[in-house]
């Protein structure tokens, strides 16, 4: 074993001029193949951006003579999943609105589509997680409450004419007075109406003046919505008085301030901007996030 | 810098082989070897393994469309790719151990690139005949004769190529059903067009492309050299037993007579003579070819044969060469040995630790709890469920913690779920602790949730963390 050639190379190589250790660099021709190859190359590039939009214009890049591109796939794959998600829309669209969790495939559906849906149009107000924002007024669609009701019917009428709205003839409606704005009652009976309210929910409270505002209560008219009891009509979309859960806070500020200015919170009928199987999505999705009845 | 006497050109065109046929013992060797190989890639994908009424019976199987790898009894799901990546390395750390015990054996001996030019030169020595017959072919012009010899090469090539682009993908589907749909027209495109990007790089690297793959093209020649050194075995010419080479018959000359026989044979088309360089891929079939000479002229054996660089200095000094087995066994084989077996070791103990049952727990974080109406707080998991069984199976769920948490689950009474076969269920959990207990105001608090298979013993849980309302 040498390390050396014995023979000289029949053919003299150049060399780099490079030596490490003895080692010199040599600089043999490229393989032929590989220069064709190499030429292969320019040759496709160029034909690429001949075929394929590429140079850049004035306005705009040559389109290319075989007249595709990228962009044009991603819609054409979109039209074919839409298309193929025909048959199943349709059939959410016939479903009772109860029998869709029973249905598997349905279901599946729905929720996927739902959560998409839900992503792009409802998580402004009520977050992505659909948790809303507590004491703003922007609704937890996860807990057990509900102001309008949380079966898939409630929940599907609610998405469909929205709250408020002067768009919907449809939509829910219902006003609280502003007790204190338009002098309908005074700061002491304010005072001591959210001192009743606090007790209904349990609250610390001064049991004095909640009794004096348990009176209130009912001379204001506060039950004709909210009941004897502060358990709420969901007829009305009026809250609960007597859970731990507040869309406004259930702090005595909060209380006072909410029976002094009133709220009026608005969500928009979807009914102009999503399809009815879109609607349906999305209802199931709300409805299966831990909170449906 | 040196200036040969004419410019050098930019590029210079391959200059064929034509190697010789040999017998002895490497060129035994390759034959088993090649025989093996080839016959492991075109079988595997035949042999059938029951595995029960949903699953497929091929016994080496890479499932795309199900994303599931099955090996004999072993079934490798995606989330167990670890699996493969660790049979990956263990194959890295496998050529790390041969190449620097006995240098480039893999490209010599098992690399398909010269596997495959072995079997198309068989075909070409069959078809054209030996060395000379070939080259004579090669010079003449393209008559009646040169054009049916080489119709009937490229052909069994092509058929070669085609088996080859074939076998690989019967690997990634139900073997038996593809070759009918492949031969009527039925198969997919996407199942056509690699079977024929295969035959094509099979035809060309194996029938014309050859050695320039391995000098050109492959990284591994480079890679390689990391692993060896002076007492790597790799093939060799006792150039102080051979030189001064030529006849015999003239006093003072060495053993080598000269006769070429080591380049005639060689595949890569290099002199061995000149030392060990980039093109030798240490196939011995020199080592054959000198032999059976030396045998002719009454000289002893292995002129040309494996040997170290530090036999060379030894053997210079008229002393004896270091045994084959003190090559072998050194401090850099142990360290490739240690770490190989490690890693094989575990991947063979995660296979037989591995549950049954595979749950992964996520709590969900958007947000961490939920206040009900009468003021418990509820947390929600996403549990993923896998049924790696091939039937129905029911799992109950429960959860264990040393505060008082109840467990329900979205869109099913009671604790029991049902997950078909063989997939991957999504179910929501839900964890709720009364108001004012622990967990309802503690920041976090331990929980353990538990999966049960039904009717089995299969039991796995999962930890993780309830959040609870801070005041």
């Amino acid at each position: 074993m040498c390390a050396k050639p014995l023979k000289k190379e029949p053919r003299q190589v150049e060399t780099t001029g490079h030596s490490w250790d003895g080692i010199e660099e040599w600089n043999n021709p490229l393989p032929r193949w590989w220069v064709w190859v190499f030429v292969g190359t320019i040759v496709w590039g160029v034909g690429y951006t001949v075929a394929y939009p590429a140079w850049p214009l004035l306005t705009e890049a040559t389109p290319g003579v075989i007249g595709g591109n990228t962009r044009l796939d991603v819609a054409t794959e979109i039209a074919a999943v839409d298309k193929s998600n025909e048959a199943i829309k349709a059939k959410l669209v016939a479903a009772d609105l109860t029998a869709i969790s029973a249905d598997e495939e349905l279901a599946n559906f729905a929720t996927n589509a739902g959560a998409a849906i839900f992503r792009t149009n409802c998580a402004t107000c009520h977050g992505s997680g659909a948790a809303g924002v507590e004491g703003k007024g922007y609704p937890n669609l996860l807990d057990d409450d509900w102001l309008w009701g949380g079966t898939m019917e409630d929940i599907h009428l609610t998405i469909t004419h929205g709250i408020r709205n002067t768009t919907d003839k449809d939509a829910r409606y219902s006003e609280m007075p502003k007790f204190g704005a338009d002098e309908i009652l005074d700061a002491t009976q304010i005072a001591q109406v959210a001192e009743h309210v606090l007790a209904l929910s349990g609250q610390e409270h001064d049991a004095t003046l909640a009794a004096a505002g348990a009176t209130v209560f009912v001379d204001a008219g506060c039950n004709a919505c909210h009941m004897d009891d502060g358990t709420g009509d969901r007829m009305q979309g009026a809250p609960n008085l007597t859970d731990a859960i507040w869309l406004y806070g259930g702090s005595r500020e909060a209380i006072i301030e909410t029976v002094t200015y009133a709220r009026f919170g608005v969500m928009p009928n979807w009914n102009e901007r999503l399809s009815e199987d879109e609607i349906r999505a999305v209802a199931f999705f709300v409805h299966s996030r831990g909170g449906g009845e | 810098m040196s200036t040969p006497e004419t410019e050098p050109a930019l590029y210079a065109a391959r200059e064929p082989v034509f190697p010789r046929r040999v017998k002895g013992t490497f060129r035994t060797l390759k034959w088993w070897i090649m025989g093996i190989t080839l016959g492991i890639y075109y079988l595997t994908p035949w042999l059938r393994w029951d595995r029960g009424p949903s699953l497929p019976d091929q016994a080496v199987l890479v499932d795309m469309a199900n994303r599931r790898f099955f090996f004999f009894m072993i079934e490798i799901w995606p989330h167990e790719f670890y699996f493969i990546a660790g049979l990956l390395i263990m194959a890295g750390l496998g050529l790390f151990l041969f190449t620097s015990a006995a240098g480039r054996v893999w490209c010599g001996y098992a690399c398909p690139q010269t596997v495959w030019t072995d079997l198309f030169i068989l075909v070409e020595r069959w078809v054209e005949g030996d060395r000379n017959a070939r080259i004579r072919l090669f010079r003449q012009k393209w008559d009646a004769e040169k054009i049916r010899k080489r119709a009937v090469k490229w052909t069994i090539w092509f058929l070669i190529g085609l088996a080859t682009g074939g076998a690989w993908i019967f690997y990634f589907t139900d073997a038996p059903t593809l070759l009918r749909d492949l031969v009527t027209g039925q198969a997919s495109m996407i199942a056509y067009i690699t079977m024929l990007i295969l035959t094509l790089t099979t035809f060309a690297f194996g029938g014309f492309a050859r050695e320039q793959i391995c000098i050109y093209a492959c990284p591994w020649p480079r890679i390689q050299a990391a692993m060896m050194d002076e007492d790597t075995l790799t093939i060799g010419y006792r150039d102080w037993r051979g030189e001064p080479r030529g006849k015999q018959t003239i006093e003072g000359n060495g053993d080598c007579i000269d006769c070429m026989a080591c380049v005639n044979v060689c595949p890569m088309g290099i002199d061995i003579r000149n030392g060990q360089q980039l093109a030798c891929i240490t196939c011995g079939l020199c080592i054959d070819a000198c032999n059976d000479m030396m045998d002719k002229i009454g000289k002893p054996r292995d002129l040309i044969g494996y040997l170290a660089l530090t036999d060379e200095t030894r053997e210079r000094a008229g002393l004896p060469r270091k045994p084959i087995m003190a090559h072998v066994f050194r401090l850099r084989t142990m360290i490739y040995t240690v770490l190989w077996s490690a890693v094989g070791i575990g991947l063979v103990v995660a296979l037989f630790m591995r549950s049954p049952i595979d749950v992964n727990v996520t709590p969900v974080r958007n947000p961490t709890f939920v206040t009900l109406s009468d003021g418990s707080i509820r947390n929600a998991y996403d549990l993923r469920l896998r049924n790696m069984h091939g039937e129905e199976a029911q799992f109950t769920i429960t959860v264990t913690s040393d505060t008082n948490v109840t467990m329900s689950l979205e869109g099913a009474e009671g604790l029991t779920v049902t997950v078909p076969a063989n997939e991957t269920m999504s179910q929501r959990v839900y964890l709720t602790a009364a108001p004012g207990t622990r967990a309802a105001v503690e920041d976090r608090s331990d929980v353990r949730i538990w999966v049960a298979e039904l009717g089995t013993t299969n039991r796995v849980y999962h930890d993780t963390i309830f959040n609870g309302k801070e005041d």
